[in-house]
């Protein structure tokens, strides 16, 4: 073995001479090795039978902390069953095993459950999660609607620039975007009316079949499923990290509402813009559905405009329409509320963007829903 | 207050950070124009200059996360330039950084955020990578129940130490300190002060440290090197600095502030 000064690996030898052990430590006792020189520590624990054992350090190279610390832990262990000791140690060593000499990190352990019971817990964690969501998202609406009074009341703290720097984010920035989609949406599902209503003869009423779903239901839900992916992620983003980084008390200390200043302008330029983009949208799906009955199905753009008059009413337009706003409440009240949620590090903020994004998609959908529900029932 | 070793010690030292000729700009400016420095094994270098001459610039450049225009770095011995990705990687482990305002990982613990460079480099058993963080939170003067907070869970002074903690994960030889006493109170900042002289004492550490604070430099650096006009206006331990007549040296070590520190430092 090893006893030389310039050993490349951590060795040792153990001398059992005299009624002692003395274990001679030679190399560098440093982390790099740290595999090497836990298996010795492992030997020296299994072979020093007789006491007192005494390290002998005057051929280690170089020690760091893993070093020291796991040397002295191993004192430490043996010492319980007799008298354990450092020797030759140089002044450096010594302050280095003294620094880093052992104690008892061991605190109290966590409590562990069976899954079951963690399954249980998450369950009943996310119950409560959502009915705290449903009242902060009530209570906000509340705040929200006052914070809105409170501008009518005062219209000189209406914040104008703001509502339309918004609405150039929202709205304008995203209709190339949401044209090419409803666009796109509407040439595949009149395509596919084509190829289904072809079998009965009656490929016309592909016409009556665009009109009517893109008007009350297509227009509004990719609309509003975009604006929340475009706008509410951006939002949230835009909130949550003036949030971290204390401008929202700023604000608050300077005697400005938060609400006033930042989400009314957002709220309202969502519930002016998503009908706009709403309108465009349907119009961009009605084209590509309209080209492709052209393509497809042969009829020209003449008779599915006249197709199209007759099948559609003023109601149709108007479902989509007054569906609008509401979405736009929604995914405003949403965005704002996980913005407001974010704390301190950058991790949070991903996660209440990701949430965000899909608390307003998931929201848009079950509205959309309770509407066709409500207007099946009206008659509308 | 800690002992000062003569300053004389350090003219036979081995260098371990040589920086000739340095030359960092961004765009039309230029920062370092034609910097050179040593920094030898074992002391503390304080490291001074006015704001936006560039002493942020030389650390990052040494720890090559700016890129020079001219110039050669070397460390422990090697230019940095001519290593491979590999041996680059190797130079890493030797030395620790502390950032400003800390850099710990947001999403990680304490302890998480030690282990990192840890699980990177080194091959422990999971008892010895617990144990081994638990140490490095008790060296820097944190308590136990620290380890398992998150970042924004902690004070500015506890960031701090953390980072120092993390810094030292791998027992690096050089540890940078970038202004690792702003934030803190004149307390907290004494402390820190203190707990880097003594981690230098038993870890034999080298320590650069970028620093505006007067007492810092006045209580634990062996070694002052001044930054201005892109270049080292003058090195030398404290006493250098105040015989030294250069306008902008004698204006930072005997303005206002500084008088109250050597007074100050005086009756302690």
């Amino acid at each position: 073995m090893a006893q030389g000064t310039l050993a490349q690996e951590p060795d040792m030898t153990i001398d059992r001479a005299g009624g002692q052990t003395t274990v001679h430590l030679s190399g560098p006792w440093t982390a790099p090795h740290a595999q090497r020189v836990e298996a010795l520590i492992g030997e020296i624990e299994a072979e020093a039978d007789s006491f007192p054992v005494l390290f002998d350090l005057s051929g280690v190279e170089r020690l760091d902390t893993l070093g020291a610390w796991t040397l002295d832990r191993t004192r430490h262990e043996l010492s319980a069953k007799g008298q354990a000791d450092f020797a030759n140690a140089s002044p450096e060593q010594k302050i280095l095993l003294e620094e880093a000499a052992y104690r008892d990190f061991e605190g109290k352990p966590k409590p562990r459950h069976a899954r079951s019971v963690d399954f249980l817990v998450d369950v009943g964690q996310s119950v409560a999660g959502a009915g705290k969501d449903l009242v902060g998202g009530v209570g906000f609406l509340g705040e929200l609607i006052s914070g809105m009074v409170r501008v009518v009341i005062h219209p000189r703290r209406f914040r104008g620039i703001a509502v339309i720097n918004q609405l150039e984010q929202i709205a304008y920035r995203g209709v190339p975007i949401i044209v090419l989609i409803s666009f796109l949406v509407g040439c595949i599902v009149s395509q596919q009316g084509i190829f289904q209503l072809i079998k009965f003869g009656a490929t016309p009423f592909v016409i009556d079949l665009i009109g009517i779903l893109v008007l009350r239901e297509l227009g509004v839900l990719l609309t509003s499923i975009m604006v929340a992916g475009r706008s509410g992620s951006a939002f949230t983003a835009e909130i949550g990290s003036m949030k971290m980084r204390e401008e929202i008390d700023a604000l608050r200390v300077m005697g400005l509402d938060p609400i006033e200043v930042l989400i009314v302008p957002r709220i309202l330029a969502l519930i002016i813009g998503l009908p706009l983009l709403t309108f465009i949208a349907s119009i961009a799906a009605l084209v590509g559905g309209g080209l492709t009955t052209w393509v497809y199905g042969g009829i020209s753009p003449d008779i599915f405009l006249d197709r199209l008059r007759a099948a559609v009413s003023l109601n149709t337009f108007l479902v989509g329409l007054i569906k609008a706003p509401f979405m736009a409440v929604v995914i405003g009240i949403i965005a704002t509320l996980e913005g407001m949620a974010v704390a301190g590090s950058a991790e949070s903020l991903g996660r209440h963007v990701t949430s965000s994004v899909v608390k307003a998609i998931f929201m848009v959908i079950v509205l959309d829903g309770l509407f066709a529900m409500f207007f099946a029932a009206i008659n509308f | 207050m800690l002992e000062r070793r003569h300053p004389d010690l350090t003219k036979n030292r081995e260098v371990i950070i040589r920086v000739r000729g340095v030359e960092v700009g961004f765009g039309e400016r230029t920062i370092l124009k034609g910097l050179d420095l040593d920094v030898y094994r074992g002391e503390i270098l304080g490291f001074v200059g006015g704001s936006g001459q560039g002493k942020s610039v030389l650390t990052r450049a040494i720890l090559g996360l700016v890129s020079k225009r001219a110039g050669t770095i070397e460390v422990l011995g090697r230019n940095l330039d001519d290593l491979s990705s590999d041996e680059r990687r190797q130079l890493e482990r030797h030395w620790g950084v502390l950032f400003q305002q800390g850099a710990l990982f947001s999403a990680l613990t304490v302890k998480q955020n030690i282990q990192v460079p840890m699980r990177e480099y080194l091959r422990l058993s999971d008892r010895l990578l617990d144990e081994l963080a638990m140490l490095k939170i008790e060296m820097v003067g944190l308590s136990p129940d620290a380890a398992d907070k998150l970042p924004s869970e902690l004070s500015g002074g506890m960031i701090k130490r953390a980072a120092l903690a993390r810094a030292l994960a791998l027992d690096p030889e050089i540890v940078f300190l970038d202004e690792p006493t702003s934030g803190l109170d004149p307390i907290g900042a004494g402390e820190f002060d203190d707990l880097i002289a003594t981690l230098q004492r038993t870890l034999g550490l080298t320590v650069f440290m970028v620093t505006h604070d007067l007492d810092s430099l006045y209580s634990v650096c062996d070694r002052i090197a001044a930054l201005g006009e892109g270049k080292i206006l003058a090195e030398g331990p404290i006493e250098a600095m105040l015989a030294s007549d250069h306008p902008w040296l004698r204006s930072y070590f005997h303005g206002k502030r500084a008088r109250a520190v050597m007074t100050g430092g005086a009756q302690g």
